[in-house]
């Protein structure tokens, strides 16, 4: 029978299956960070359980570490603290891989485990977090999951699955100038909405996706989660292999050529079944901007903020909550929307790629806004962008120049939003409060974002585009 | 795990779509290190204000449903992180079922490892319990996991599905991680197996 990738993934990895469909999954890969995993590995200890495969399992501390340079000093506050101690303990404890605060490869984990060659084709990875999707560019069926999981993995190596249905997005074309894989991401979940991936696992193929880099590809699959898919996924390439190859856990030698062997054949059948397919002409994409409090609230630049009542249904009464929230009015130009502050940075646009994608953009220019950062993925990231000079360019511009974490990306660490305060962000969520109590946050490409600080509005950065940006 | 078989109570009523985790229980309360306690959070942001004090028309603030066990809600409940510091809010605050015409994936599979029961049906259906949830303690709903049923105030009965072994440890209060090791044997074959198949795992 005719495969999809998915399929041939999860075939390869089920080690039980019950007469209900049931199956016992085995893992290849749990990244474990701060925040979801004191209460697994406390559940462990508490019933006297060893990890199964340490050597499997990586942790690096994310959401609460702060990113300014006095963190070698230590975390202020104490919650924080606390929780990055525990990892730091369990980590040694259980004996893990670990990159600790101080490390240099320290990062978001989702940047850190495809920088590291932890994430292969063909693997299954999670994490107690929801944007795991992120690795599914690889070729990697990739999933956030809950404490309790957390838990069952560490204990088993394996997870309690049903298996999701098949669901194929594809991008048709080439992406016009100025269009991002960010703007892909999004304009996909402006048209299935953030229920339209519930129950599926995406595949996201195309010319479009083809054509980007894997850098681009792990911004398409990190937001799979906000369209409600289980994960997102990308059949690996040549691309794929050269960004693999090299890196410290990936494979050399004669295993390399093993592993090339099988990734080459992880590809979907020519005539697997498809539960759902959504296509999307590339050159219809353009630069978008969410308006409200969901990633689906997303429109084109070139859009104006919603009526509440152009909806039907509970979103009659979800938009006018939203648009309240964001201190907005039905009518308005987006491109006239004034913003205070501008983050650039988060596991869905923190790799080098979109680092320079906003450098190319502020390069020369100065922010016209209150506050602007930049906070790299990971140290490596930032490293790189040293030395490439694009530090500069973003420091002469005006923005701060941070060590990597998940910053602003949610509320968890010093940098934060203040009530009522609007900033451009290439993250993932524009939930209430997700940047701050009474935090506003508008979603776009890095881009767009570099675009917002050197105008102090919502900006088409085609506008300001010298020659064509990519990522 | 604690058991769940069924349960008769006031349901409180919440309409809003999309009602995602970061609403259900704010970042900030996530730096704990325990799995209780996070009740009082709950919703934090919609249930009090800037001093810290309940907003009076909140609907878990209202007298009525202050000891609510069931929420009905809009569509796509749960959307979000991955953190399970929601259901353990829920839990935590008395809340035991959820019913909704849909949920997000992740929040949807945790509630079952908290021994909570989310509940999908079709929108009339949840309509009508929504109207009976907005008569708070004049209306209370029942829901029976053995024959997978939500009774109405005035007696409507709305089968429900559930997955067969999820029922089973729910109502038999079953621990995910003791039945997994029970296949030991399996894990370590497949482990075996994949050393040969893919070496450089
Ligand atoms: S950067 Fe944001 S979305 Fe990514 S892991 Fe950190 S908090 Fe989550």
């Amino acid at each position: 029978m005719p495969k999809t990738l998915y399929d041939k993934i999860w075939d390869a990895h089920v080690v039980h299956e019950d007469s209900d469909g049931t199956c016992l999954l085995y893992i290849d890969r749990h990244l474990v960070h701060e925040v979801t995993s004191p209460q697994a590995f406390e559940g462990l200890r508490m019933a006297g359980r060893k990890l199964r495969a340490p050597e499997k399992t990586i942790a690096v501390p994310d959401h609460n570490v702060p990113t300014t340079p006095d963190r070698v000093k230590g975390i202020e506050n104490p919650e924080s603290r606390i929780q990055v101690e525990a990892l730091d303990r369990n980590a040694r404890e259980f004996g893990v891989h670990y990159y600790p605060v101080n490390d240099v490869r320290q990062g978001i984990v989702h940047i850190v485990g495809p920088e590291q060659g932890w994430t292969l084709p063909g693997m299954t990875v999670v994490c107690g977090d929801s944007h795991t999707a992120t690795h599914g560019a690889f070729g990697a069926l990739a999933h956030g999951n809950g404490t309790s999981e957390v838990e069952h993995v560490l204990a088993t190596q394996t997870l309690i699955q049903k298996k999701s249905k098949n669901m194929k997005v594809e991008i048709t074309g080439s992406l016009p100038p100025g269009v991002t894989a960010k703007d892909i991401t999004l304009s996909v979940i402006g048209a299935t909405g953030t229920a339209g991936g519930t129950g599926y696992v995406i595949e996201y193929c195309g010319q479009a996706i083809e054509e980007l880099s894997m850098e681009g590809r792990m911004t398409v699959c990190n937001m799979a989660i906000e369209g409600g898919a289980r994960a997102g996924l990308i059949a690996p390439d040549e691309k794929t292999f050269a960004y693999v190859q090299g890196r410290p856990h990936a494979p050399k030698g004669a295993q390399w050529d093993a592993a090339l062997a099988w990734w080459k054949t992880l590809k979907s059948d020519p005539d697997a079944h498809w539960d759902k397919v959504v296509t999307l002409k590339a050159e219809d994409i353009v630069p978008v901007v969410t308006w409200g409090t969901s990633p689906e609230d997303v429109l084109p630049i070139t859009g104006t903020v919603p009526a509440p009542e152009s909806f039907s249904g509970g979103k009659v009464e979800a938009s006018r909550r939203a648009l309240d929230y964001m201190g907005l009015q039905p009518g308005t130009k987006l491109s006239e929307i004034e913003v205070d502050t501008v983050f650039i940075g988060s596991c869905t646009n923190g790799r080098i790629e979109d680092l320079r994608a906003a450098a190319e953009i502020l390069k020369g220019r100065k922010i016209a806004v209150k506050r602007a950062m930049v906070v790299p993925g990971s140290g490596l990231v930032r490293a790189q962008a040293e030395e490439e000079g694009l530090a500069q360019i973003f420091i002469d511009a005006g923005f701060e120049w941070r060590l990597a974490g998940c910053s602003m990306c949610l509320a968890m660490n010093p940098d934060q939003l203040a009530p009522g305060e609007r900033c451009a962000a290439p993250s993932n969520r524009n939930f209430e409060g997700r940047q701050g109590r009474g935090g506003r946050t508008h979603l776009m490409s890095p881009a767009m974002a570099a675009a917002a600080a050197i105008t102090g509005r919502l900006t088409d950065v085609r506008e300001l585009t010298r020659e064509p940006v990519s990522g | 795990m604690e058991k769940f078989t069924n349960l008769t109570g006031v349901a409180a009523p919440m309409p809003l779509v999309n009602i995602d985790t970061d609403m259900i229980i704010p970042k900030q309360f996530l730096k704990t290190i325990q799995r209780s306690g996070l009740g009082r959070h709950l919703f934090d942001e919609m249930r009090y204000d800037d001093q810290g004090r309940e907003i009076p028309e909140f609907v878990l603030n209202q007298p009525a449903y202050r000891e609510a066990q069931i929420l009905i809600t809009g569509d796509n409940f749960g959307c979000g992180s991955s953190r399970e510091h929601a259901p353990w809010a829920l839990a935590d605050f008395g809340i035991k079922v959820i019913i909704s015409t849909s949920f997000a994936e992740i929040f949807y599979n945790n509630c079952f490892k908290n021994g909570m029961l989310p509940i999908v049906l079709p929108q009339d259906q949840v309509d009508l319990l929504m109207e009976d949830a907005r008569k708070g303690a004049n209306a209370r709903i029942a829901i029976d996991l053995e024959s997978q049923t939500v009774t109405s105030a005035d007696g409507q009965v709305f089968g429900f599905e559930i997955d067969p072994f999820r029922k089973h440890c729910l109502m038999n209060g079953l621990d995910d991680i003791g039945l997994t090791l029970e296949k030991v044997a399996s894990i370590d074959t497949f482990e075996s197996r994949a050393a040969q198949a893919r070496p450089w795992v």
